[in-house]
Protein backbone atom coordinates (compact mmCIF):
# COMPACT_ATOMS: atom_id res chain seq x y z
CA UNK A 1 0.00 0.00 0.00
CA UNK A 2 1.25 3.53 -0.96
CA UNK A 3 2.49 4.97 2.52
CA UNK A 4 1.63 7.85 2.04
CA UNK A 5 -1.85 7.39 1.42
CA UNK A 6 -2.49 5.51 4.61
CA UNK A 7 -0.68 8.46 6.30
CA UNK A 8 -3.05 11.03 4.97
CA UNK A 9 -6.01 8.44 5.82
CA UNK A 10 -4.82 8.46 9.10
CA UNK A 11 -4.62 12.19 9.69
CA UNK A 12 -8.11 13.23 8.21
CA UNK A 13 -9.48 10.41 10.91
CA UNK A 14 -7.36 12.03 13.57
CA UNK A 15 -9.17 15.27 13.10
CA UNK A 16 -12.81 14.18 12.54
CA UNK A 17 -12.26 12.38 16.13
CA UNK A 18 -10.75 15.61 17.58
CA UNK A 19 -13.89 17.46 16.68
CA UNK A 20 -16.16 14.69 17.35
CA UNK A 21 -14.61 15.21 20.95
CA UNK A 22 -15.05 18.75 20.89
CA UNK A 23 -18.20 18.62 20.09
CA UNK A 24 -19.00 15.89 22.67
CA UNK A 25 -17.68 18.15 25.22
CA UNK A 26 -19.62 21.09 24.11
CA UNK A 27 -22.77 18.71 24.61
CA UNK A 28 -21.65 17.65 27.89
CA UNK A 29 -21.24 21.16 28.96
CA UNK A 30 -24.75 22.58 27.54
CA UNK A 31 -26.33 19.91 29.49
CA UNK A 32 -24.38 20.81 32.69
CA UNK A 33 -26.05 23.58 32.46
CA UNK A 34 -29.33 22.28 32.14
CA UNK A 35 -29.68 20.24 35.22
CA UNK A 36 -27.79 22.58 37.31
CA UNK A 37 -30.16 24.94 37.98
CA UNK A 38 -32.89 21.82 38.44
CA UNK A 39 -30.87 20.17 40.64
CA UNK A 40 -29.89 23.56 42.74
CA UNK A 41 -33.76 24.29 43.00
CA UNK A 42 -33.75 20.91 44.22
CA UNK A 43 -31.24 21.19 47.04
CA UNK A 44 -31.79 24.22 48.23
CA UNK A 45 -35.44 23.51 48.84
CA UNK A 46 -34.52 20.46 50.17
CA UNK A 47 -32.22 21.84 52.87
CA UNK A 48 -34.83 24.90 53.24
CA UNK A 49 -37.79 22.46 53.78
CA UNK A 50 -37.00 19.57 55.98
CA UNK A 51 -36.67 20.94 58.69
CA UNK A 52 -40.89 21.63 58.67
CA UNK A 53 -41.33 17.93 57.84
CA UNK A 54 -42.66 15.97 60.38
CA UNK A 55 -45.98 13.67 60.93
CA UNK A 56 -47.61 16.27 62.30
CA UNK A 57 -46.88 18.28 59.48
CA UNK A 58 -48.32 15.74 56.92
CA UNK A 59 -51.05 15.25 59.09
CA UNK A 60 -52.83 17.26 60.88
CA UNK A 61 -54.92 20.35 60.07
CA UNK A 62 -53.46 23.78 59.91
CA UNK A 63 -54.15 26.48 63.04
CA UNK A 64 -53.19 29.75 64.10
CA UNK A 65 -54.66 31.38 60.58
CA UNK A 66 -52.50 28.32 58.61
CA UNK A 67 -49.10 29.90 60.80
CA UNK A 68 -48.78 26.19 62.49
CA UNK A 69 -50.29 22.87 62.54
CA UNK A 70 -50.03 21.01 59.06
CA UNK A 71 -50.93 20.57 55.47
CA UNK A 72 -53.22 17.72 56.04
CA UNK A 73 -55.76 19.52 53.90
CA UNK A 74 -54.04 20.88 51.33
CA UNK A 75 -52.44 17.16 50.17
CA UNK A 76 -55.52 15.36 50.35
CA UNK A 77 -57.13 17.65 48.31
CA UNK A 78 -54.76 17.12 45.64
CA UNK A 79 -54.65 13.87 45.92
CA UNK A 80 -58.74 14.18 45.12
CA UNK A 81 -57.70 16.07 42.40
CA UNK A 82 -55.26 14.32 40.90
CA UNK A 83 -57.45 11.06 41.52
CA UNK A 84 -60.33 12.97 39.81
CA UNK A 85 -58.38 14.05 36.81
CA UNK A 86 -57.08 10.89 36.56
CA UNK A 87 -60.50 9.46 35.84
CA UNK A 88 -61.89 11.74 33.19
CA UNK A 89 -58.77 12.11 31.36
CA UNK A 90 -57.61 8.13 31.56
CA UNK A 91 -60.27 6.63 29.75
CA UNK A 92 -61.21 9.32 27.37
CA UNK A 93 -57.60 9.64 26.37
CA UNK A 94 -56.42 6.19 26.07
CA UNK A 95 -59.42 5.63 23.60
CA UNK A 96 -58.69 9.27 21.35
CA UNK A 97 -55.26 8.03 21.05
CA UNK A 98 -56.78 4.39 19.88
CA UNK A 99 -58.60 6.44 17.66
CA UNK A 100 -55.73 8.56 16.09
CA UNK A 101 -53.02 5.58 16.08
CA UNK A 102 -55.53 2.84 14.81
CA UNK A 103 -58.08 3.53 13.05
CA UNK A 104 -58.17 7.10 12.00
CA UNK A 105 -57.17 7.37 8.37
CA UNK A 106 -55.56 10.72 7.30
CA UNK A 107 -58.15 13.44 6.11
CA UNK A 108 -59.40 16.85 7.06
CA UNK A 109 -61.50 16.02 9.53
CA UNK A 110 -58.65 14.01 11.36
CA UNK A 111 -55.99 16.54 10.34
CA UNK A 112 -58.13 19.00 12.51
CA UNK A 113 -58.57 16.74 15.35
CA UNK A 114 -54.63 16.55 15.72
CA UNK A 115 -54.41 20.67 15.38
CA UNK A 116 -56.52 20.79 17.95
CA UNK A 117 -55.11 18.95 19.89
CA UNK A 118 -51.51 20.44 19.43
CA UNK A 119 -53.37 23.62 20.00
CA UNK A 120 -54.87 22.79 22.79
CA UNK A 121 -51.59 21.87 24.53
CA UNK A 122 -50.56 25.08 23.92
CA UNK A 123 -53.47 26.80 25.67
CA UNK A 124 -51.87 29.10 28.94
CA UNK A 125 -53.17 27.50 32.09
CA UNK A 126 -54.94 30.15 33.29
CA UNK A 127 -57.13 30.29 30.04
CA UNK A 128 -58.14 26.69 31.34
CA UNK A 129 -59.12 28.11 34.85
CA UNK A 130 -61.28 30.53 32.72
CA UNK A 131 -62.73 27.94 30.83
CA UNK A 132 -63.48 26.15 33.95
CA UNK A 133 -65.20 28.48 35.59
CA UNK A 134 -67.17 29.21 32.53
CA UNK A 135 -68.84 25.95 31.57
CA UNK A 136 -68.13 23.50 34.73
CA UNK A 137 -68.62 26.44 37.54
CA UNK A 138 -71.39 28.52 36.05
CA UNK A 139 -72.94 26.69 33.09
CA UNK A 140 -72.60 23.34 34.58
CA UNK A 141 -73.38 24.38 38.14
CA UNK A 142 -70.72 22.49 39.53
CA UNK A 143 -70.05 25.43 41.20
CA UNK A 144 -66.29 25.53 43.18
CA UNK A 145 -65.44 22.16 43.91
CA UNK A 146 -63.44 19.26 43.15
CA UNK A 147 -65.42 18.28 40.39
CA UNK A 148 -64.92 21.68 38.31
CA UNK A 149 -61.52 21.40 38.95
CA UNK A 150 -61.00 17.86 37.76
CA UNK A 151 -62.87 18.31 34.99
CA UNK A 152 -60.75 21.51 33.87
CA UNK A 153 -57.15 19.90 34.97
CA UNK A 154 -58.47 16.58 33.04
CA UNK A 155 -59.04 18.82 29.63
CA UNK A 156 -55.35 20.34 30.37
CA UNK A 157 -53.83 16.81 30.83
CA UNK A 158 -55.69 15.59 27.76
CA UNK A 159 -53.39 16.19 25.22
CA UNK A 160 -50.42 14.31 26.93
CA UNK A 161 -52.35 11.79 27.26
CA UNK A 162 -53.69 11.56 24.06
CA UNK A 163 -50.65 12.17 22.09
CA UNK A 164 -48.35 10.09 24.38
CA UNK A 165 -50.71 7.13 23.81
CA UNK A 166 -51.32 7.65 20.04
CA UNK A 167 -46.98 7.64 19.92
CA UNK A 168 -46.43 4.21 22.55
CA UNK A 169 -49.25 2.89 19.45
CA UNK A 170 -47.61 3.64 16.77
CA UNK A 171 -44.28 2.52 18.19
CA UNK A 172 -45.83 -1.07 18.62
CA UNK A 173 -44.11 -2.81 14.63
CA UNK A 174 -47.12 -2.19 12.44
CA UNK A 175 -46.68 -6.35 11.23
CA UNK A 176 -47.94 -7.80 14.92
CA UNK A 177 -51.37 -6.26 13.13
CA UNK A 178 -51.43 -7.86 10.58
CA UNK A 179 -50.13 -11.10 12.28
CA UNK A 180 -53.30 -10.33 14.59
CA UNK A 181 -55.70 -10.26 11.83
CA UNK A 182 -54.17 -13.60 9.93
CA UNK A 183 -54.91 -15.13 12.84
CA UNK A 184 -58.75 -14.35 12.48
CA UNK A 185 -58.36 -11.12 15.42
CA UNK A 186 -60.76 -8.51 14.22
CA UNK A 187 -58.93 -5.26 14.71
CA UNK A 188 -60.52 -4.71 18.06
CA UNK A 189 -58.82 -7.80 19.57
CA UNK A 190 -55.58 -7.64 17.83
CA UNK A 191 -55.41 -4.24 19.79
CA UNK A 192 -56.58 -4.99 23.11
CA UNK A 193 -54.70 -8.54 23.23
CA UNK A 194 -51.72 -7.69 21.37
CA UNK A 195 -51.07 -4.16 20.39
CA UNK A 196 -52.22 -2.15 23.95
CA UNK A 197 -50.25 -4.36 26.03
CA UNK A 198 -46.94 -3.82 24.16
CA UNK A 199 -48.15 0.07 24.29
CA UNK A 200 -49.24 0.32 28.09
CA UNK A 201 -45.94 1.47 29.32
CA UNK A 202 -45.38 4.35 27.15
CA UNK A 203 -49.13 5.10 27.88
CA UNK A 204 -48.40 4.99 31.62
CA UNK A 205 -45.90 7.20 31.41
CA UNK A 206 -47.84 9.95 29.37
CA UNK A 207 -50.67 9.45 32.10
CA UNK A 208 -48.05 10.23 35.17
CA UNK A 209 -46.15 13.13 32.95
CA UNK A 210 -49.88 14.54 31.98
CA UNK A 211 -51.08 13.73 35.99
CA UNK A 212 -48.23 15.24 37.25
CA UNK A 213 -48.71 18.85 34.93
CA UNK A 214 -52.10 18.53 36.54
CA UNK A 215 -51.25 18.60 40.32
CA UNK A 216 -48.31 20.94 39.55
CA UNK A 217 -50.56 23.78 38.40
CA UNK A 218 -52.41 26.59 39.80
CA UNK A 219 -54.31 28.48 37.49
CA UNK A 220 -56.51 25.99 36.39
CA UNK A 221 -57.95 26.02 40.03
CA UNK A 222 -57.69 28.41 40.72
CA UNK A 223 -61.43 29.86 39.94
CA UNK A 224 -63.26 26.15 39.88
CA UNK A 225 -62.14 24.44 42.60
CA UNK A 226 -59.14 25.63 45.24
CA UNK A 227 -59.88 27.16 48.41
CA UNK A 228 -58.23 29.74 50.77
CA UNK A 229 -58.31 27.74 53.62
CA UNK A 230 -60.85 24.87 54.80
CA UNK A 231 -61.33 23.97 58.41
CA UNK A 232 -62.47 20.20 57.71
CA UNK A 233 -61.87 17.79 54.89
CA UNK A 234 -63.72 17.73 51.65
CA UNK A 235 -66.60 15.42 51.64
CA UNK A 236 -68.17 15.53 48.33
CA UNK A 237 -66.83 15.85 44.90
CA UNK A 238 -68.76 19.05 45.08
CA UNK A 239 -67.11 20.61 47.84
CA UNK A 240 -64.06 22.93 47.25
CA UNK A 241 -60.73 21.35 48.19
CA UNK A 242 -57.48 23.30 49.45
CA UNK A 243 -54.36 21.92 46.87
CA UNK A 244 -50.86 22.07 47.80
CA UNK A 245 -49.90 24.56 44.60
CA UNK A 246 -52.74 27.23 45.60
CA UNK A 247 -51.52 26.71 48.92
CA UNK A 248 -47.98 27.56 48.46
CA UNK A 249 -49.63 30.47 46.71
CA UNK A 250 -51.92 31.63 49.55
CA UNK A 251 -49.36 31.31 52.42
CA UNK A 252 -46.45 32.71 50.27
CA UNK A 253 -48.24 36.03 49.62
CA UNK A 254 -51.41 36.23 51.13
CA UNK A 255 -50.68 35.43 54.91
CA UNK A 256 -49.03 38.24 56.52
CA UNK A 257 -46.25 36.47 59.31
CA UNK A 258 -46.55 33.23 57.83
CA UNK A 259 -43.11 31.00 58.72
CA UNK A 260 -40.86 30.50 56.23
CA UNK A 261 -39.89 27.05 57.55
CA UNK A 262 -43.47 26.03 56.72
CA UNK A 263 -43.77 27.92 53.01
CA UNK A 264 -40.47 25.65 52.55
CA UNK A 265 -41.76 22.83 53.76
CA UNK A 266 -45.44 22.82 51.79
CA UNK A 267 -43.21 23.42 48.49
CA UNK A 268 -40.87 20.34 49.58
CA UNK A 269 -44.16 18.45 49.55
CA UNK A 270 -45.01 19.23 46.47
CA UNK A 271 -41.71 19.30 44.56
CA UNK A 272 -41.34 15.30 46.34
CA UNK A 273 -45.08 14.69 45.22
CA UNK A 274 -44.25 15.50 41.29
CA UNK A 275 -40.69 14.20 41.61
CA UNK A 276 -41.77 10.71 42.86
CA UNK A 277 -44.15 10.60 39.75
CA UNK A 278 -41.78 11.40 37.98
CA UNK A 279 -39.22 8.75 39.07
CA UNK A 280 -42.16 6.00 38.76
CA UNK A 281 -42.60 6.80 35.31
CA UNK A 282 -38.69 6.51 34.93
CA UNK A 283 -38.64 3.28 36.65
CA UNK A 284 -41.65 1.95 34.21
CA UNK A 285 -40.28 3.01 31.28
CA UNK A 286 -36.98 1.46 31.86
CA UNK A 287 -38.51 -1.77 33.15
CA UNK A 288 -40.50 -1.87 30.20
CA UNK A 289 -37.71 -1.01 27.50
CA UNK A 290 -35.66 -3.76 29.18
CA UNK A 291 -38.54 -6.93 29.02
CA UNK A 292 -39.42 -5.33 25.47
CA UNK A 293 -38.71 -8.26 22.55
CA UNK A 294 -39.00 -6.54 19.14
CA UNK B 1 -57.90 -37.24 -7.61
CA UNK B 2 -57.17 -33.53 -9.38
CA UNK B 3 -60.33 -32.23 -7.58
CA UNK B 4 -59.90 -28.53 -6.68
CA UNK B 5 -60.37 -27.02 -3.30
CA UNK B 6 -60.07 -23.46 -4.68
CA UNK B 7 -60.74 -22.13 -8.26
CA UNK B 8 -58.98 -18.86 -8.98
CA UNK B 9 -60.96 -17.25 -12.36
CA UNK B 10 -59.22 -14.19 -14.12
CA UNK B 11 -57.90 -12.94 -10.95
CA UNK B 12 -57.23 -8.91 -11.68
CA UNK B 13 -55.68 -7.19 -8.68
CA UNK B 14 -54.31 -3.18 -9.37
CA UNK B 15 -52.32 -1.25 -6.32
CA UNK B 16 -53.34 2.40 -5.57
CA UNK B 17 -49.75 3.18 -7.11
CA UNK B 18 -51.20 1.65 -10.58
CA UNK B 19 -49.20 -1.29 -10.46
CA UNK B 20 -50.94 -4.48 -11.75
CA UNK B 21 -50.06 -6.99 -9.96
CA UNK B 22 -52.44 -10.02 -11.26
CA UNK B 23 -53.59 -9.23 -14.38
CA UNK B 24 -56.55 -11.86 -14.97
CA UNK B 25 -54.98 -14.98 -13.59
CA UNK B 26 -56.79 -18.94 -13.63
CA UNK B 27 -55.32 -20.70 -11.05
CA UNK B 28 -56.45 -24.05 -9.47
CA UNK B 29 -55.49 -24.76 -5.73
CA UNK B 30 -56.04 -29.05 -5.90
CA UNK B 31 -57.39 -30.71 -2.81
CA UNK B 32 -54.91 -32.46 -0.37
CA UNK B 33 -51.97 -31.71 -2.61
CA UNK B 34 -49.08 -28.91 -2.22
CA UNK B 35 -50.13 -26.62 -4.82
CA UNK B 36 -47.00 -24.74 -5.59
CA UNK B 37 -47.03 -20.99 -7.08
CA UNK B 38 -43.55 -20.31 -8.45
CA UNK B 39 -41.81 -17.59 -10.52
CA UNK B 40 -39.22 -15.13 -10.45
CA UNK B 41 -40.19 -11.37 -7.84
CA UNK B 42 -43.07 -9.31 -8.68
CA UNK B 43 -45.03 -12.50 -10.52
CA UNK B 44 -47.84 -11.66 -8.00
CA UNK B 45 -48.02 -14.74 -6.55
CA UNK B 46 -47.59 -12.76 -2.91
CA UNK B 47 -50.68 -10.50 -4.42
CA UNK B 48 -52.02 -13.93 -4.71
CA UNK B 49 -51.65 -14.95 -0.95
CA UNK B 50 -52.94 -11.55 0.45
CA UNK B 51 -56.07 -11.74 -1.78
CA UNK B 52 -57.07 -15.44 -0.78
CA UNK B 53 -57.01 -14.67 2.74
CA UNK B 54 -58.14 -10.76 1.89
CA UNK B 55 -55.28 -9.29 4.09
CA UNK B 56 -54.88 -7.19 0.60
CA UNK B 57 -58.34 -5.63 2.50
CA UNK B 58 -55.52 -3.11 4.94
CA UNK B 59 -52.78 -3.11 1.88
CA UNK B 60 -53.40 -0.41 -0.90
CA UNK B 61 -55.48 -2.58 -3.39
CA UNK B 62 -57.46 -0.10 -6.02
CA UNK B 63 -59.08 -3.04 -7.79
CA UNK B 64 -59.72 -6.63 -7.30
CA UNK B 65 -61.43 -8.20 -9.64
CA UNK B 66 -62.54 -12.10 -10.59
CA UNK B 67 -63.59 -14.72 -9.05
CA UNK B 68 -61.86 -16.69 -6.19
CA UNK B 69 -64.04 -20.16 -5.37
CA UNK B 70 -63.57 -21.75 -2.63
CA UNK B 71 -65.97 -25.06 -2.10
CA UNK B 72 -68.23 -23.10 -4.84
CA UNK B 73 -68.53 -19.81 -2.98
CA UNK B 74 -66.73 -16.82 -4.51
CA UNK B 75 -64.81 -15.18 -1.55
CA UNK B 76 -64.85 -11.94 -2.92
CA UNK B 77 -68.12 -11.69 -2.53
CA UNK B 78 -69.49 -8.86 -0.61
CA UNK B 79 -70.83 -11.00 2.06
CA UNK B 80 -67.89 -13.23 2.72
CA UNK B 81 -66.92 -13.19 6.84
CA UNK B 82 -63.49 -12.13 6.48
CA UNK B 83 -62.50 -12.83 9.44
CA UNK B 84 -63.87 -16.45 9.74
CA UNK B 85 -62.52 -16.89 5.86
CA UNK B 86 -59.02 -15.99 7.83
CA UNK B 87 -59.78 -19.10 10.09
CA UNK B 88 -60.49 -21.01 7.08
CA UNK B 89 -57.27 -20.24 5.43
CA UNK B 90 -54.56 -20.41 7.43
CA UNK B 91 -51.10 -18.24 6.42
CA UNK B 92 -47.30 -18.63 7.05
CA UNK B 93 -45.12 -15.39 5.79
CA UNK B 94 -41.78 -15.65 4.78
CA UNK B 95 -40.20 -14.46 8.38
CA UNK B 96 -41.20 -15.50 11.35
CA UNK B 97 -43.50 -12.46 13.48
CA UNK B 98 -44.42 -14.05 16.84
CA UNK B 99 -46.23 -12.00 18.66
CA UNK B 100 -45.02 -10.21 21.78
CA UNK B 101 -46.73 -13.29 23.90
CA UNK B 102 -45.43 -16.01 25.02
CA UNK B 103 -44.68 -19.47 23.12
CA UNK B 104 -48.45 -20.69 24.67
CA UNK B 105 -49.88 -17.45 24.36
CA UNK B 106 -48.75 -17.19 20.68
CA UNK B 107 -51.03 -20.56 19.85
CA UNK B 108 -53.60 -19.46 22.23
CA UNK B 109 -54.89 -15.87 20.27
CA UNK B 110 -56.40 -17.49 17.31
CA UNK B 111 -58.91 -19.88 19.35
CA UNK B 112 -59.32 -17.40 21.86
CA UNK B 113 -60.06 -14.68 19.40
CA UNK B 114 -62.54 -17.38 18.00
CA UNK B 115 -64.06 -17.42 21.40
CA UNK B 116 -62.66 -20.38 22.93
CA UNK B 117 -62.76 -19.66 27.40
CA UNK B 118 -62.07 -23.27 28.43
CA UNK B 119 -58.70 -23.26 29.98
CA UNK B 120 -58.51 -27.54 29.58
CA UNK B 121 -59.53 -27.02 25.89
CA UNK B 122 -56.83 -24.30 25.03
CA UNK B 123 -54.00 -26.20 26.79
CA UNK B 124 -55.39 -28.92 24.70
CA UNK B 125 -54.72 -27.21 21.36
CA UNK B 126 -51.57 -25.60 22.25
CA UNK B 127 -49.96 -29.24 22.37
CA UNK B 128 -51.82 -30.64 19.85
CA UNK B 129 -50.98 -27.66 17.64
CA UNK B 130 -47.15 -27.77 18.37
CA UNK B 131 -47.20 -31.15 18.16
CA UNK B 132 -48.17 -30.61 14.74
CA UNK B 133 -45.82 -28.70 13.69
CA UNK B 134 -42.75 -30.87 15.61
CA UNK B 135 -42.27 -28.08 17.78
CA UNK B 136 -43.73 -29.94 20.89
CA UNK B 137 -40.46 -32.05 22.08
CA UNK B 138 -38.25 -28.76 21.84
CA UNK B 139 -40.39 -26.20 23.87
CA UNK B 140 -43.28 -28.28 26.25
CA UNK B 141 -40.99 -27.44 29.21
CA UNK B 142 -40.87 -23.45 28.14
CA UNK B 143 -44.32 -22.86 27.09
CA UNK B 144 -44.55 -19.43 29.33
CA UNK B 145 -41.45 -18.38 28.35
CA UNK B 146 -41.49 -15.10 24.99
CA UNK B 147 -41.92 -16.34 22.30
CA UNK B 148 -38.64 -14.23 21.01
CA UNK B 149 -36.43 -16.80 23.22
CA UNK B 150 -36.68 -19.52 20.90
CA UNK B 151 -34.43 -19.82 18.04
CA UNK B 152 -35.08 -18.45 14.16
CA UNK B 153 -36.25 -21.92 13.20
CA UNK B 154 -38.55 -22.76 15.98
CA UNK B 155 -40.22 -19.02 15.64
CA UNK B 156 -41.08 -20.00 12.06
CA UNK B 157 -42.45 -23.50 13.06
CA UNK B 158 -44.45 -21.76 15.98
CA UNK B 159 -45.98 -19.49 13.22
CA UNK B 160 -46.75 -22.82 11.50
CA UNK B 161 -48.48 -24.03 14.97
CA UNK B 162 -50.90 -20.92 15.57
CA UNK B 163 -51.66 -20.92 12.48
CA UNK B 164 -52.65 -24.97 12.63
CA UNK B 165 -54.59 -24.23 15.69
CA UNK B 166 -57.07 -22.08 13.91
CA UNK B 167 -57.89 -25.56 12.50
CA UNK B 168 -57.70 -24.15 8.90
CA UNK B 169 -59.17 -26.10 5.53
CA UNK B 170 -56.30 -24.37 3.08
CA UNK B 171 -53.20 -23.91 4.56
CA UNK B 172 -50.69 -20.89 2.45
CA UNK B 173 -47.46 -20.57 2.88
CA UNK B 174 -45.58 -17.35 1.19
CA UNK B 175 -41.69 -18.59 1.15
CA UNK B 176 -42.10 -19.54 4.73
CA UNK B 177 -38.38 -21.13 4.71
CA UNK B 178 -36.52 -18.12 3.27
CA UNK B 179 -35.10 -16.58 6.79
CA UNK B 180 -34.51 -20.48 7.75
CA UNK B 181 -31.43 -22.76 7.98
CA UNK B 182 -31.33 -25.68 6.05
CA UNK B 183 -32.19 -28.15 9.28
CA UNK B 184 -35.65 -26.17 9.58
CA UNK B 185 -36.12 -26.36 6.40
CA UNK B 186 -35.77 -29.76 5.89
CA UNK B 187 -38.58 -29.74 9.05
CA UNK B 188 -41.07 -27.71 7.60
CA UNK B 189 -40.70 -29.49 3.94
CA UNK B 190 -41.38 -32.72 6.11
CA UNK B 191 -44.48 -31.09 7.96
CA UNK B 192 -45.94 -30.17 4.53
CA UNK B 193 -45.57 -33.77 3.00
CA UNK B 194 -47.70 -34.85 5.84
CA UNK B 195 -49.59 -32.33 6.48
CA UNK B 196 -51.29 -32.54 2.68
CA UNK B 197 -53.44 -35.77 3.81
CA UNK B 198 -55.29 -33.32 6.15
CA UNK B 199 -55.34 -29.92 4.27
CA UNK B 200 -55.12 -28.04 1.09
CA UNK B 201 -51.65 -26.49 0.80
CA UNK B 202 -50.56 -23.61 -1.43
CA UNK B 203 -46.80 -23.03 -0.99
CA UNK B 204 -44.95 -19.96 -2.66
CA UNK B 205 -41.63 -21.92 -2.64
CA UNK B 206 -38.31 -19.54 -1.84
CA UNK B 207 -36.34 -21.24 -4.68
CA UNK B 208 -37.03 -23.72 -7.65
CA UNK B 209 -35.24 -26.96 -6.05
CA UNK B 210 -38.09 -26.64 -3.54
CA UNK B 211 -40.57 -25.99 -5.78
CA UNK B 212 -39.51 -28.86 -8.01
CA UNK B 213 -39.36 -31.01 -4.08
CA UNK B 214 -42.70 -30.40 -3.00
CA UNK B 215 -44.97 -29.55 -5.98
CA UNK B 216 -47.49 -32.15 -6.68
CA UNK B 217 -49.03 -28.67 -9.00
CA UNK B 218 -47.43 -26.15 -10.14
CA UNK B 219 -48.27 -22.80 -11.87
CA UNK B 220 -45.51 -20.59 -13.09
CA UNK B 221 -46.12 -16.67 -12.58
CA UNK B 222 -44.66 -13.81 -14.32
CA UNK B 223 -45.25 -9.97 -14.53
CA UNK B 224 -48.81 -10.75 -13.01
CA UNK B 225 -49.77 -13.81 -15.19
CA UNK B 226 -49.85 -17.57 -15.37
CA UNK B 227 -47.71 -18.93 -17.42
CA UNK B 228 -48.29 -22.56 -17.24
CA UNK B 229 -50.00 -24.87 -14.96
CA UNK B 230 -49.73 -28.56 -14.84
CA UNK B 231 -48.56 -31.64 -12.10
CA UNK B 232 -45.16 -30.88 -10.99
CA UNK B 233 -43.49 -33.54 -13.09
CA UNK B 234 -45.04 -31.96 -16.19
CA UNK B 235 -44.20 -28.40 -15.69
CA UNK B 236 -40.40 -29.06 -14.20
CA UNK B 237 -39.15 -31.99 -16.43
CA UNK B 238 -41.17 -31.31 -19.22
CA UNK B 239 -42.60 -27.70 -19.75
CA UNK B 240 -44.45 -26.50 -22.82
CA UNK B 241 -44.17 -23.13 -23.16
CA UNK B 242 -40.81 -21.15 -23.40
CA UNK B 243 -40.97 -19.00 -20.77
CA UNK B 244 -41.44 -21.79 -18.69
CA UNK B 245 -38.83 -23.59 -20.24
CA UNK B 246 -36.50 -20.85 -20.01
CA UNK B 247 -37.21 -20.21 -16.17
CA UNK B 248 -36.48 -23.78 -14.93
CA UNK B 249 -33.48 -24.25 -16.95
CA UNK B 250 -32.25 -21.42 -15.34
CA UNK B 251 -32.13 -18.78 -17.44
CA UNK B 252 -33.06 -15.99 -16.36
CA UNK B 253 -34.01 -15.08 -12.60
Amino acid sequence: MNSLFEIGKRRRLVNRNTAQEIGFWGIRLITLFTVLPILGIVVYIVIKGSPAISLEFLTQMPRDGMRAGGILPAITGTFYLMAGTALFSIPLGIAAGIYLAEYATDNAWTRAIRIAIISLAGVPSVVYGLFGLGLFVLFFGFGISILSASLTLSIMTLPVVISTTEEALRSVPYEFRVVGLSLGGTQWQTIRKVILPEAMPGVVTGIILGLERAVGETAPILFTGATFFLPRLPRSPLDATMALPYHIFVISTQVPGMPIQIQYGTVLVLIAFVLGMNLIASIIRSRARARRQW
Amino acid sequence: MAEPKIRIRGLYVRYKDGKEALKGVDFDIIKNTVTVAFGPAGGGKSSMVRVLNRLIDIADAEEIRGEILMDGKNLLDEDVNVVELRRRIGVVFSRPIPLPLTVAGNIRFGPEVAGEKDEQKLEEIVEQALKEAVLWDEVYDRLDDPAYSLSGGQQQRLCLARMLALQPEVIVLDEPTSALDPVSTTKIEEFLEKAKERYTILLVPHNQQQAARMADYAGFFLQGRMIEYGTGEQIFLNPKKKETVDYVAGRFG
